[in-house]
Formats: C-alpha cells, structure tokens, sequence
C-alpha cells in the first residue's frame, strides 16, 4: 500500500518536534478527519534555516510532515512557496489515492507557516 | 521474523484438520452433488453430512441450513429476501451493524423501504425497549447484530427476538462473530434467521451460512438451479461445505478447552495498557464482550499509524480509524457509542484465537508503551494536555 520511501520517513521521521519562538507556525487539518499538521519555522536572510513539525495522523500525514520539512530547509520564501503537494508525493514515490489529501495539508501546511511569517514580518515592520 | 497474528476477528487460520478434510474433495470426490451418477451421490452425501454439522452446532435442523459464499451474502439473503418476498415495508436495525448489514439497508432505502437504525448506549448496547417503540404496522424485518465485530459487545438477542415473535415480525441476527466462539442455540434464542462464517472459526475462506427456520419465506437472490432448496442456485463449493462442516465439528467440540485460555490472554494485555499507558479508553461493555477482543483508544495519536508500528514489529493487528477504512470517517461503531472523532480515530483491536500464547501478550507488552510513547511525543496534542 505504500511506497519504501513512505514508510521510510514514517519510521524515522526527519524534523519532529517544535522550535521554541519561531518565526512562523501553520496550523492545518481537522481533529475530526484525523490528520491534524503543525509546521514550525525559522526563518534567517530570507531563508528557511530551520522546519519542524507535529503530527497527529496516519503514515502518510506523517511521512509527508517529515518529506515537506526536509524539502524546504534551506531554501528560501520564495522557492519554499512553489513547493505542491505534488512534489511532495512524488519525492516520496506516491501515496495512495485515498492518502492524497495527506499530500495537500503538508503543502498548506508549510504555505500557512510562511504566510504567518510575513503577516508577523509586515507588522512589525509597520511598528518600525 | 516470526509474526504474532492478533487479528482473528479479521480472520482465522484454518485448522490443519479441516483443510485436511477437504483436500479430499478437491483431489479425488471432485464430483457435482447434483449429478446422478456413484460419484456424484457420493459427495451429496458427504454435504449433507456437513450441514447436519454446521446444523448441530447452533441446534438447528439440517434443512433451515442455506449455504452461501459466506457471512456477506447470508446477510444479504436474509435481509434482501425478506424484502424482496414483501415488495415494501420497515427495517428495524441498530447504528453498529457491519457494513454487510447497513450497505444492504442503505440499498433498500433507495429502493422505497424505510429504515430504523437504533441509537446504542456507550458500551454499545441496543435497548430492547427501543427495538418495540420502533416497530409499526408495516415493521417486516428486525435485524441485530449478535456480537460487534468492532468492540466484541453481545446484544440481549433473546429479549429481541421475544418482542419480535411477540409482534410476528421475522427477526434476523448477524452472528459471525459469535458463532464458534461461544455456544448458540437457535431455538433458545427463537431467532428466525442468523448468518454465520466458517472462517471466523478456523474454517475456510467463501463458505457461509444462513439459517432460516422452517416457515420463513425468502426470495432467492441467486437464481440458477434447484440448489440449496432452490434458496440459492449454483453448484455446492463442496471443499467449502466440508471445511465447514468439519470446523463446526472441532468447535462443538473444543470452544471450552479454547475459552479460558484466550479470554486470559486478553485479560492480561488489558490490564497491562490501563495499568501502563495513560489516556486510554477500553471500549465495549465490560462483561457482555467477546471474551478474545480488546479494542482500545489510545488518545492524541491516530490508529493507523499504531497499527503499523506494531506491524513492523510483527505483529498483526487491526484499527477503526478513518485512514483503515478508505474514508474520512472513524469507525461507525465507535462513533454511534458517542465517542469523539478524534479519539474513535486512535482505536486499535487486538483479537485473539487459539493460535496465541502468553509469550505474544510479553511481546506486545514489550514493544506498545513504546509506540505510544513515539507516536504522542510527535502529535501536537499530546503535551497540551499534560
């Protein structure tokens, strides 16, 4: 049912925890679906310099939190923010059809995160 | 490595005895039971001879015996052929049937009928009370599960089957889970007709039954040929109907010997999550259960992703989580005992059979705080609550 890669990143998932202050969190998913993601970022020179995650879901809720996490460190906002839930799949060799929507909350997940980043950004900004 | 099999509510293995019986039948009497011939008559003997097994085990006669490819279509014949047989009417059913119940219902909604699918209370009991306010005058079907399938909890099938009789409305019960497991008596019970599946006692897989007592009225479902008293066409799956003639005789004869001993292991794993892992929920009613299920809610994390951790570890076990079931939605069972999405979502079933010892318990116990542990360090729920 699911690729090597899958349950590879679901064993020993990369970036798990939370960073303490972070720049930027994206909150998505529902309790009630049972795929809740939380996406931590920290964010230097433009650049995503740290990424982490807590997840409630299945295996490939998880595997996608770890893949999208170690996709986007070190890239900056503006190449984290193309990454799809496509690529996310795809880097990990697929995902069944009916764990699509896993793919999706990792993308909204890191695009919320980032999102949270710039409001917080602007804000203090404006205050300057 | 070696795999500890904790999914028999899933399925069993078969008992080396009974696959022994019916490689008989798929080496040399390989002969039609409706054919003529010594060969032919040969092997209808053995079938019925085979029914009478599978008839004695919940104290029915052969004849009320209909063979089917297994728990699904027994279900659908006694439901459909009711329904079909009357053209229009009300179905009384509970919110936790399996899906060979509910799937069947929701299809005869479609198709004009009406139904009633009664509330359980948290341990997942139907009220028999409930059951006689729902019966109305165009009532043709009562039909209750025996045994959940999810959570193990026996339904007070008697006192149903009396309101039934009672009001003379035909009452069907799903007894997969129940039957091999522990005792059923038909006649007791006065159930007018109850499904059962060999491979939930160590029978094979596609081979079912469907007892209807003398005097209820089916429309056959299967039509081609005179076969099972033109209940249901098509040739007999003799090794089939050997496998579980032979399984209902070693259940007659061992569900005993088997009962203490399982019931001991399940005890024991039980104890140990409550007494060992904090936030977890044991549902299912504490003594009306089958005594080798334990379903279990372990809180902040997701069923799925325990049952494949323990997987890895060898060991088998099942989930009512949505991630399971292909959809979005937790288990309708634990949803309908009014547990939480989020908590039916962390639900994991270990079922025992005589194939497990005390050795597979110390393994899960070894490896489940663990997982746990893992799993919850990773929810973002988990500290929130500590």
């Amino acid at each position: 049912m699911y690729t090597d890669k899958v349950l590879e990143h679901f064993r020993n998932p990369r970036n798990m925890g939370r960073i303490e202050n972070p720049d930027g969190i994206g909150k998505v998913g529902n309790p009630m679906c049972g795929d809740v993601m939380y996406i931590y970022i920290k964010v230097e020179d433009d650049k995503i310099a740290d990424c982490k995650f807590e997840t409630f879901g299945c295996a490939a809720a998880i595997a996608t939190s770890s893949m999208v996490t170690e996709m986007v460190k070190g890239k900056t906002i503006e190449k984290a923010l193309e990454i799809t839930n496509q690529r996310v799949a795809e880097a990990l060799g697929g995902l069944p059809p009916t764990k699509y929507h896993c793919s999706l909350l990792a993308e909204q997940g890191i695009k919320e995160a980032i999102e949270d980043y710039l409001k917080k950004k602007e804000s203090a900004e404006k205050k300057v | 490595m070696k795999r500890i099999y904790c999914d028999h509510t899933s399925t069993t293995p078969i008992d080396e005895r009974v696959l022994n019986e019916m490689l008989l039948f798929l080496k040399e009497k390989y002969a039609n039971p409706s054919s003529i011939h010594l060969q032919g008559q040969e092997v209808r003997k053995h079938v019925e001879i085979a029914r009478k097994k599978v008839a004695e085990l919940i104290n029915a006669d052969s004849h009320e015996i209909v063979f089917t490819s297994g728990g699904t279509e027994a279900n659908n014949l006694a439901i459909k052929g009711i329904a079909f047989k009357k053209g229009k009417g009300h179905i009384i059913t509970s919110k936790i049937e399996h899906h060979s119940v509910l799937d069947v219902l929701k299809y005869l909604e479609k198709k004009g009928f009406d139904v009633t699918y009664l509330d359980v209370d948290k341990y997942g009991l139907v009220n028999p009370d409930d059951v006689k306010k729902a019966i109305r005058d165009d009532t043709i079907l009562i039909t209750i599960i025996f045994a959940s399938n999810e959570v193990g909890t026996i339904q007070p099938v008697k006192e149903i089957s009396e309101i039934a009789r009672e009001k003379g409305i035909p009452f069907h019960t799903d007894a997969c889970m129940m039957v091999g497991l522990e005792k059923v008596d038909v006649k007791e019970l006065g159930v007018d007709m109850l499904s059962l599946s060999a491979h939930k006692f160590y029978g094979p897989k596609g081979i079912g039954a469907l007892y209807a007592r003398k005097g209820i009225l089916l429309e056959s479902l299967i039509h081609g040929g005179h076969h099972e008293k033109r209940r249901r066409g098509g040739s007999e799956n003799v090794p089939g109907i050997i496998g579980m003639g032979k399984a209902s005789e070693l259940a007659m004869e061992e569900i005993e010997k088997d009962r203490e001993r399982i019931k001991e292991l399940r005890d024991n794993l039980e104890k140990f999550i409550l007494e060992s892992i904090p936030d977890v929920i044991v549902v299912g009613h504490p003594e009306k259960r089958l005594y080798n299920i334990l379903t279990v809610c372990f809180k902040y994390i997701e069923g799925e992703s325990i049952l494949l951790n323990l997987d890895f570890e060898g060991i088998s076990v099942s989930s009512g989580s949505a991630c399971t079931s292909g959809s979005l939605e937790p288990s309708h069972v634990l949803l309908a005992m009014g547990l939480p999405h989020e908590v039916a979502h962390g639900s994991i079933r270990f079922s025992f059979g005589k194939i497990n010892n005390l050795k597979d318990v110390e393994k899960i116990k070894e490896v489940l705080p663990g997982i746990i542990n893992k799993l919850r360090q990773m929810s973002p729920f988990w500290e929130k609550n500590k």
